[in-house]
């Protein structure tokens, strides 16, 4: 139904634009404005681009595939807000090696099979750059495929369970271990956690997640899981389950139930009296978007494990949250995945910089070591294997729906997508 | 664990199923008076609903912004307008939509699955993709704890005293009042009662309102248990279907029986085994059973 984007760049057509736009700035010559030609024509075009990229001297095109409708645009409109950002900042300070970045923004729908088409669709007839998208697992595994055989970059902004490394991928989030294990730790000495019963919705992530920690909780931590459960996405109703928690008596509920599962589960537990007086809960599934909907009076007190929260006192977070509530309304809250959406476009325009070139492989090629200092969560850094070394930091949820930032791992924390001892 | 303790969760997981039967009743209770009493398939059947839960949400901002001290009481009253706005929708979806496809009953399957479609998509633009969730009132959280150790939640006992109110009204009027004697009447012989002077059309058109409408009661109450989004609907669409179709289409009784038998199946078996495994054994229960009597538990007796 998009298709039809103005975005069908020709070489050609390329060409003549640069022509026309050539024409128009001519009356101008003199203004600043100009200064990106001259920036431009510093590295040639056919120098930065071997690989018939949709780029011209003036211009970039990168993709941008997330959904923006069905039941996952709740999740995705942050990382899509967050990657706009980033790029509307990047194209005020000059763009990417003098080129503006132009956005073609295409809608996965929460229907996997429509990603991997669009993803078809920015590769082959946008030629893009790059592409900033995918949120889930099961949306990145459908274009995974085709982001190798076509050669595509792809920035990928969700925590998830691991277990893959791509040479066409950059994961801004966080991998499995980097979330859990520490904070496990966190519990146990802190918290002096020694039973868990491990709750998830029932699909890969919670499973992959919870295996994870059911290992480290019983061989590093020597601490026992009373129970371990798992409920169908969408799941509303809780009530039994909570009733087998009251009958394990669990130090720590871990839970990784996702979407608008939370807001029952939450709910139900409060109104089946077990508040965070009484219990502790951590969970790994919980940000500021979801609190939104699950209200601070259902879970405050509670604990997450995440790398960023909105509230982390940092001079970089400050004007990251500024700029993000100055463009999208007072309102609006930031949770963890859309602080890593906002990182993608960041690290991309390093990594092209230091390569001085758009090509994909170059990009990568330059991607291991790229740091970015300016990151709201405080410093990132990419490891050879395509993720973040990232902080994990403890918040607790707060009345008014933010969390309250009260601990954070002392160094960063490497990534390490295939756990040894883990599977 | 004490005998005490052993015996506080056995109480509290038998509260568990009745809630859990309070709630898959009201979800099908509009269901069967649409699909049961008329023959519409009803896809938006959850639309509906989330039209009751967006009213409540509304109601729920409205009232903190504007009149905070009246945060404790603006929940009966917004069900009561949930209700109405519910009725409202249906009485025009009905009037617009449904029917002119009376006779082409797999064709309102299509026409509402599309309705349902355009109003996720309303509730999208209107409300926002992400999920909400109105600011209940402070009576309405927590639980009720009669003694250590046992927590009975009132949210659960509130939609069980709805669903009974509800159903109690809906039997009252269709078998004391003049429209649900014309609706039986319409039900068992469209064309006799017509010639004996029955407003079909206009009993068709009040039935499915008051069916929609009490779709946005569930929705209402709903809001206390879970989260309201765009797709919400979607969530309870089965359910009610799978309620009305086990318990006899045409049979209200068959309804609350059925409810009660998910309901219970589901909340025992979700405690000796996991979440998933629960559900696919409460599904194939029904599944064996729908085999064995494919018109659902109750069917009524009608020459055909």
């Amino acid at each position: 139904m998009s298709h039809d984007h103005d975005s069908h760049d020709s070489p050609e057509s390329n060409n003549r634009r640069r022509l026309l736009q050539g024409m128009a700035a001519l009356p101008l010559i003199g203004l600043p404005a100009v200064s990106n030609f001259a920036r431009a024509a510093n590295i040639p075009t056919a120098q930065v681009n071997t690989t018939k990229l949709a780029v011209t001297d003036t211009e970039v095109v990168v993709g941008q595939l997330h959904s923006a409708t069905g039941t996952m645009a709740i999740s995705e409109t942050g990382s899509i807000q967050a990657e706009q950002l980033a790029i509307d900042q990047i194209n005020a300070m000059g763009g990417v090696l003098g080129r503006k970045i132009r956005v073609i923004k295409e809608d996965g729908a929460s229907d996997w099979p429509t990603f991997a088409e669009k993803s078809k669709k920015l590769l082959i007839n946008d030629r893009a750059a790059c592409v900033f998208g995918c949120w889930t697992s099961a949306s990145r595994k459908a274009v995974l495929p085709i982001f190798e055989k076509e050669n595509g970059l792809l920035y990928y902004p969700t925590f998830y369970e691991g277990l893959e490394q791509s040479k066409n991928v950059i994961y801004t989030g966080q991998e499995a271990t980097q979330q859990i294990l520490w904070g496990l730790d966190w519990a146990n000495t802190e918290k002096k956690a020694k039973s868990f019963f491990l709750i998830g919705s029932d699909y890969i992530w919670p499973r992959t997640s919870n295996k994870i920690a059911r290992k480290h909780i019983e061989n590093k931590l020597k601490g026992k899981v009373v129970g371990e459960e798992y409920y169908p996405l969408g799941h509303t109703n809780f009530n039994s389950l909570i009733n087998k928690i009251k009958l394990a008596k669990p130090d720590c509920i871990y839970a990784v139930v996702v979407g608008g599962s939370n807001v029952s589960f939450y709910k139900q537990l409060k109104a089946a009296g077990i508040t965070a007086d009484k219990q502790f809960l951590l969970t790994i599934s919980v940000t500021e978007d979801e609190l939104l909907g699950i209200g601070g009076e259902n879970s405050a007190g509670f604990y997450a494990c995440m790398k960023y929260f909105q509230s982390l006192d940092n001079p970089n977070n400050k004007k990251f949250v500024e700029a993000f509530k100055a463009k999208y309304g007072p309102k609006s809250v930031i949770g963890d995945v859309t602080q890593a959406g906002y990182l993608g476009p960041w690290l991309w325009k390093a990594a092209v910089e230091k390569a001085k070139s758009f090509d994909v492989a170059k990009v990568a090629a330059a991607s291991p070591g790229i740091e970015f200092k300016e990151a709201p969560e405080g410093y990132v850094k990419i490891h050879e294997n395509h993720h973040l070394w990232s902080k994990a930091r403890i918040g607790q949820m707060t009345m008014d729906g933010q969390f309250k930032v009260i601990a954070e791992s002392p160094q960063l924390i490497v990534p390490d997508p295939f756990p040894k001892g883990y599977q | 664990m004490s005998l005490t303790d052993m015996y506080n969760i056995a109480l509290m997981q038998g509260f568990a199923g009745l809630s859990l039967f309070a709630v898959l009743l009201l979800m099908g209770l509009g269901l069967a008076i649409i699909f049961g009493q008329m023959g519409v398939i009803n896809m938006a059947h959850g639309e509906f609903m989330a039209i009751g839960a967006y009213t409540i949400f509304l109601f729920s901002t409205l009232t903190q912004n504007y009149l905070p001290d009246a945060m404790q009481a603006y929940f009966p009253f917004a069900i009561c307008v949930a209700f109405v706005i519910a009725f409202i929708v249906g009485w025009f979806v009905e009037w617009a939509l449904i029917r002119h496809l009376y006779k082409r009953p797999l064709d309102t399957l299509l026409a509402t699955w599309g309705l349902s479609l355009g109003m996720q998509q309303m509730f999208r633009s209107t409300f926002g993709p992400k999920e909400v969730s109105p600011t209940l009132p402070d009576w309405l959280m927590g639980s009720w704890a009669p003694s250590e150790g046992l927590d009975i939640p009132i949210n659960g006992m509130f939609v069980l005293a709805l669903t009974a109110l509800v159903t109690g009204l809906v039997m009252l009027a269709l078998y004391k009042s003049r429209w649900g004697l014309r609706v039986r009447a319409t039900v068992s012989n469209r064309v006799m009662a017509n010639a004996i002077g029955i407003n079909t059309k206009k009993t068709d058109r009040l039935t499915f309102a008051i069916g929609c409408g009490i779709a946005g009661v569930a929705g209402a109450a709903f809001t206390t248990i879970g989260s309201t989004g765009p797709t919400s609907g979607q969530l309870y669409i089965v359910d009610s279907f799978l309620v009305v179709t086990f318990g006899g289409a045409a049979s209200l009784l068959g309804t609350v029986v059925s409810a009660f038998g998910i309901a219970q199946t589901q909340s025992i078996s979700e405690f000796f085994m996991t979440g998933s495994m629960a559900k696919v054994l409460t599904l194939s229960l029904i599944v064996l059973i729908l085999m064995m009597r494919p018109q659902g538990l109750f069917a009524s007796k009608v020459r055909r």
